[in-house]
């Protein structure tokens, strides 16, 4: 098997760089771990889930999708291909690995979307078992795992008591990755760590079952009333993927932006003609459980979640989307429930 | 895809990037609404009653209007458009000779199929009338394909009333009966006055083979689907037309999602029996 000690990530990073991969890692940025493109000389962090997902990579907070010259009142288009340089994934986590299912399929259900397809055919995916975990992770309640490999092209796995990783490929992309590595890797043999044990908080099932029926419910003011619409859980979001687009301009040219956006402004579903259908932030913060547990689940059979966290670890009025789904699940419990 | 857009690679295929058209005709219809003729630079637009388009300032922004010509009337689409925000608001300097950027036609428009061999009551009120007319339009130029057509359109006040020359043509047609009501008269009003509801106990439905094509603000749409019930025309064969503040066209952006919904694909277009599911939807 290939192995690489955990202090030396950052060699690892370098030969796949030099291999002509765009390396992004966990690093630490402003005081914070953060997903960024690594650059020579920056440590790889591997012991705290980073702030931000991998989605960035895939799908970036804005981008360029349509670019047209101006001349007085008149315009030309000009060609614009997505930016999708070779990248790995270097130790993202199996909840980030876990959103792909979800976001290839939003992104190809009907329409193609050539600049998140250009993105993701270039991604070498490499997430890290995680062998500790906070209080804010629940991959076991939404069917994901501490180890889990769906959407992974190789999987680090910490071993001998974390003083080294076992890089396993699993697929064609992963042969490639490590054929890259080269004397980065070595050959041995190693005895991996067991994954951390993430209790289930809720069951995820009976959260659908119970959306399902009770659109209209007491309890939707009170999950929701510490809200303050900022969208941060959305933009922190591995599998949110609502976007806006908007087109900017100079005298010279016009730019059309392809934006992240987040069901939770207020601003979202406003009509130009001042209508709007999601009118406060109970209906907005509705709309975000909804989406995730419901609609995407009835849509795609597919949970709109991957239990990362991330929405709890940067909510700034400490909501929590597990303790959201944990208070229903408590509801499905008790008779009689709210009929819709 | 044509031969030259591979050429140009992906992107010229990309559903985000608009067509060329050009205004041929432009015409302040009321105040706030102008009305716009299009012709497309390249291939004409091939599109449905109901269907809508994004329609791009260049510099400004794109929004998702209606289209309200019918595929009968020939190769070039009409929209009506009320100037509400910034691309709206920019729209109502073009004129005839000025370029747009189209992107669509989306949604899924009317099942015209269905409504082969039916009557088909139109209830359309204020901006509602422009989708409403694609369909109109539609039935008319199909006459013989359907039973007996009733137009009811209202308008708060007599000069928001849309289309006003066309609707007085339909008023002279033997083939169908319209009535117009505003809630608002003005001194040279003559004809109904009140909300377009009342105007259901001026005709005639036979529930067992009547479509109601219902499309206008939700105040109207709530009260006017609470008519055709009390008529007895099914929940199924209620329809109308949904707005949303659509952004990708495409089923991917969540601007449009009610529940699993996507308004943009499986919609604009849905029967009651599919709205009263549709929490949100009105």
């Amino acid at each position: 098997m290939k192995l690489i000690d955990a202090n030396k990530l950052t060699a690892l990073a370098a030969a796949l760089a030099r291999a002509g991969y765009r390396v992004v890692a966990p690093v630490e940025d402003s005081g914070v771990v953060r997903l960024k493109e690594w650059a020579e000389g920056a440590a790889i962090r591997t012991g705290a889930v980073p702030v931000n997902s991998a989605k960035d990579f895939l799908f970036p907070p804005s981008e360029i999708i349509g670019r047209w010259d101006l001349d007085g009142d008149d315009f030309m288009p000009r060609d614009v291909q997505p930016d999708a340089p070779k990248t790995v994934l270097l130790a993202v986590r199996p909840c980030d690995a876990a959103a792909l299912a979800l976001l290839d399929t939003v992104f190809n259900w009907d329409y193609k979307d050539d600049f998140y397809n250009a993105r993701r055919q270039a991604v070498t995916v490499v997430p890290m078992v995680c062998t500790a975990a906070d209080e804010q992770c629940f991959c076991t309640s939404v069917g994901g795992a501490p180890d889990a490999t769906a959407g992974a092209d190789a999987m680090l796995r910490p071993a001998d008591g974390g003083t080294r990783f076992i890089l396993e490929p699993l697929t064609d992309k992963g042969n490639a990755l490590l054929d890259a590595a080269g004397l980065a890797l070595a050959e041995g043999e190693a005895a991996a760590d067991p994954p951390v044990e993430i209790a289930r908080r809720f069951d995820v099932e009976a959260v659908t079952e119970w959306l399902s029926r009770n659109f209209e419910s007491d309890l939707w003011p009170a999950l929701s009333l510490a809200c303050l619409g900022c969208g941060a859980c959305a933009y922190a979001c591995p599998t949110c993927h609502c976007f806006d687009i908007q087109d900017e301009a100079t005298r010279r040219e016009s730019v059309r932006l392809k934006n992240w956006d987040s069901c939770g402004f207020g601003l979202f579903t406003l009509h130009a003609g001042g209508h709007n259908p999601r009118p406060d932030q109970t209906a907005r913060w509705r709309n975000r459980v909804m989406h995730k547990f419901s609609y995407i689940p009835e849509r795609f059979a597919l949970v709109g979640c991957t239990g990362c966290g991330r929405c709890a670890r940067v909510c700034g009025a400490g909501m929590s989307m597990s303790e959201v789904c944990r208070l229903i699940a408590d509801e499905t419990k008790k008779a009689p429930t709210h009929e819709s | 895809m044509t031969q030259t857009d591979i050429e140009k690679g992906a992107a010229a295929a990309s559903p985000y990037v608009p067509k060329m058209a050009r205004i041929v005709a432009a015409d302040q219809m009321t105040e706030t609404e102008r009305f716009f003729r299009l012709e497309m630079e390249g291939e004409p637009l091939a599109y449905e009653p109901g269907q809508f388009v994004g329609v791009t300032v260049f510099g400004v922004g794109e929004s998702p209007i209606s289209i309200c010509s019918s595929p009968t009337q020939g190769e070039r689409i009409e929209l009506t458009i009320r100037s509400v925000g910034l691309v709206t608001g920019a729209l109502r300097t073009f004129e005839a000779g000025d370029r747009l950027g189209i992107r669509g036609p989306f949604g899924n428009g009317f099942d015209t199929g269905a409504m082969k061999g039916q009557d088909v009551l139109f209830v359309a009120g204020g901006l509602g009338l422009a989708p409403t007319r694609s369909l109109i339009r539609y039935v008319l130029d199909k006459r013989e394909d359907f039973g007996k057509v009733t137009i009811l359109a209202g308008a708060r006040e007599p000069n928001l009333l849309l289309f006003r020359e066309e609707i007085a043509e339909w008023v002279e047609r033997s083939d169908a009966d319209t009535l117009v009501t505003v809630n608002q008269p003005d001194k040279d009003w003559k004809g109904n006055v009140g909300v377009i509801t009342r105007l259901f106990k001026q005709v005639e439905i036979d529930p067992a083979r009547t479509c109601a094509v219902i499309v206008g603000p939700p105040v109207m749409f709530k009260f006017a689907v609470l008519e055709a019930l009390a008529a007895g025309v099914p929940e199924h064969r209620i329809i109308c037309s949904l707005e949303r503040h659509m952004k990708c066209g495409v089923g991917k952006c969540g601007h449009c999602q009610i529940r699993g919904v996507y308004v943009c694909r499986d919609g604009p277009v849905f029967t009651y029996e599919q709205v009263k599911r549709l929490r949100e939807g009105i």
